[in-house]
């Protein structure tokens, strides 16, 4: 990802020097091992603090909508699907934006490595090959990256961004992963089971809608839970409320929702939040041959009606 | 006392007190409600969720109505006389349980649901032997082996815990425990060693005590337009957050009538939303100006300190790394004053 880097920097100082955007949206180093923090350039001066790398988690189509100036954004393959639903939506005014498609390896997923470490502070954490390095007080490891990789970049099959105006870098082999696999231990389950497992699984939610906050398609100007006159839904922690808003939200995003993985990687309660989203997105695949974020022409299922759908849920 | 008298100690407890302690699930760490065999975990370096939401829980109903032909009848307020035990409240916490005191019970806005909790509650903490990278409390005016807002605290010397009793209560609480035995002088200047390691291995410093004289004036700088714009807007910080104490109330119907209070935050965007449907914080500018004010300028000044304690949490789970450390330093050291002219 590194020669990427350096092609991401030159593309990021072309654009402007030569005033084609205002400004650059990218990622720097951040203030911890395995972080980085979204950052907003606007100086060529100031260009050499972009990095690329696996830490680069942040989906940063969430910072082009409703903006009016020209902006170019680093993009990996599900930042570039995202600007894609959000600008056949209509959040994304295409002509203003100017995309720097990045290839991407997959991101680290730090709360694997929090497990990995069992309750052990990581003070440094350097990714060379197919190997990461984890330090810190009394311990050093050096482990196969591919164990700590996101669930959402190891069944991804965009990493090489579908759509962009200028390419960094070179481009990643595209992996015929199975794209479903996650969603096969719930398949499994009987709808009790299924009911008992989300219950336990959003028991934890303490309502702080990071999940919703990090997702470029939760642009609602406002949300159904903000809605206070009068309110929609219940805003406590009962297990009702919380329920409603996750399932909710994941009708919300059904059929666009590009499983880049922001909301579980955000949620603090360590909820696997893609886990229901990569059901709906299954769905959307089975039965109407549709993959979100490929196109800006298409269509989308549930963007359309036609007069001969069969209709086959109304009974 | 013997490390592995700690079951015992939770027993004793548990006959007068409810008892919440650090428990393990996973790879997160949150204080439970535990019995006497439960499995709790003193080998933590903090836990996920703060202990403030054993007194001032996210969800708690204040009483409950019925609407009746001829009136409202309000049924009585739940019990809150039962005593609690917080066993291995970090010093950070336990400060942070301090300064809500002072939020909830001083002057003239006495919160009766926390402060009757907080009369019962008695802190037995735990110092940190070993402080982690995002712990900035020595810089907030606490330290590793802080006592502020403790009873009592252990101090891990090895295979015993050392417990100093800080109040009065602690003594009481200690009286009542015949078996825990004396401590020795070598105990005493091990935890003292200690103490002093600990608070050296505090890495992260920032100049947390004149951030509230330049903030004064600062409302209208430019620097606002900048902090903000990576925030999205989440309620992680706030929530997580020791000291963070801002909730809504309303009511709410199921079989009976309900009032309840609710954590919220400013961070969210109906936070100030008025019913007019003007908002006085229209953006994340605002509201981030609010966070950042609150917490190292307006508290400061009606309270005396920071209302922060240094515990790292929302530098740790931020979830696009918002670091307050770099905004507070870059205040106090005028920073952002001159990036922004």
């Amino acid at each position: 990802m590194h020669n990427a880097e350096e092609s991401i920097r030159e593309a990021a100082k072309k654009l402007l020097s030569e005033k084609k955007v205002d400004l650059i949206v990218g990622h720097e180093q951040g203030t911890l091992p395995l972080r980085t923090t979204p950052c907003f350039i606007d100086k060529v001066e100031d260009v050499p603090k972009l990095v690329w790398n696996e830490n680069c988690d942040a989906n940063l189509s969430k910072y082009l909508i409703g903006r009016k100036e020209r902006m170019g954004v680093v993009a990996k393959g599900c930042d570039a699907r995202s600007i894609a639903v959000c600008t056949f939506e209509k959040q994304i005014v295409r002509d203003n934006v100017v995309i720097i498609g990045a290839p991407c390896s997959g991101l680290i997923d730090k709360k694997k490595v929090r497990t990995k470490l069992e309750g052990k502070e990581l003070l440094e954490a350097t990714i060379e090959d197919e190997q990461i390095q984890l330090k810190g007080e009394g311990f050093e490891l050096v482990l196969p990256k591919k164990d700590f990789v996101c669930s959402s970049c190891l069944t991804c099959r965009h990493k090489t961004p579908p759509i962009y105006d200028v390419f960094a870098g070179t481009k990643v082999p595209e992996v015929e992963a199975d794209e479903f696999s996650d969603v096969a231990d719930l398949e499994a389950k009987s709808s009790k089971e299924r009911w008992t497992h989300f219950k336990e699984a959003l028991d934890k939610c303490i309502r702080c809608y990071a999940c919703r906050d990090v997702c470029p398609l939760c642009y609602c100007k406002t949300c159904f839970v903000d809605q206070t006159m009068p309110i929609w839904f219940g805003k406590t922690t009962d297990l009702s409320d919380t329920m409603i808003y996750h399932l909710v939200r994941a009708f919300h995003v059904a059929g666009r929702c590009v499983d880049c993985g922001a909301c579980s990687r955000a949620c603090p309660m360590n909820i696997n939040l893609r886990e229901l989203m990569k059901k709906t997105e299954k769905i959307m695949k089975e039965r109407y041959n549709y993959t979100a974020g490929l196109s800006l022409e298409k269509v989308p299922p549930l963007g359309e009606f036609k007069m001969d759908d069969s209709q086959e849920f109304i009974k | 006392m013997e490390k592995k008298r700690i079951p015992k100690l939770i027993k004793e407890l548990t006959k007068e007190h409810e008892v919440f302690a650090p428990v393990k699930k996973e790879s997160l760490v949150f204080f439970e409600k535990v019995s006497p065999g439960s499995e709790i975990s003193l080998d933590f370096q903090n836990t996920t969720k703060s202990p403030k939401e054993v007194l001032f829980p996210q969800t708690e109903i204040l009483f409950t109505y019925d609407i009746k032909k001829n009136g409202v009848e309000i049924e009585k307020a739940p019990e809150l006389r039962k005593k609690i035990a917080l066993l291995g409240i970090r010093p950070c916490d336990a400060k942070a349980l301090s300064l809500l005191d002072k939020f909830f019970s001083s002057g003239d806005h006495k919160d009766f649901y926390f402060s009757e909790k907080r009369r019962n509650t008695t802190t037995i903490g735990l110092a940190c032997n070993r402080p982690i990278s995002t712990c900035f409390c020595t810089s907030m005016g606490g330290a590793p082996f802080g006592k502020e807002g403790m009873d009592l605290l252990l101090q891990d010397i090895n295979d015993k815990y050392l417990i100093e009793t800080v109040t009065e209560k602690g003594d009481k609480l200690v009286e009542k425990l015949p078996w825990l035995e004396d401590a020795e002088k070598a105990d005493i200047e091990k935890a003292r060693d200690l103490a002093r390691d600990a608070e050296r291995a505090v890495t992260s410093e920032i100049s947390g005590m004149s951030v509230t004289k330049k903030l004064d004036g600062m409302f209208d700088n430019p620097l606002w337009d900048q902090i903000y714009k990576k925030c999205l807007g989440c309620g992680v910080c706030t929530y997580l957050c020791p000291t963070c104490c801002c909730f809504d109330v309303l009511d709410e119907a199921t079989t009976k009538w309900k009032r309840i209070r609710i954590w919220d935050s400013c961070q969210f965007s109906c936070f100030t939303l008025q019913g007019s449907g003007y908002n006085p914080r229209p953006s994340g500018k605002e509201r981030m100006r609010q966070r950042i004010m609150h917490k190292f300028n307006y508290f400061p000044k009606n309270h005396g300190e920071n209302f922060c304690v240094g515990c790292g949490r929302c530098v740790q789970e931020c979830p696009v790394n918002f670091d307050i450390r770099e905004v507070v330093e870059g205040i106090s050291t005028d920073i952002w004053r001159k990036k922004n002219g």
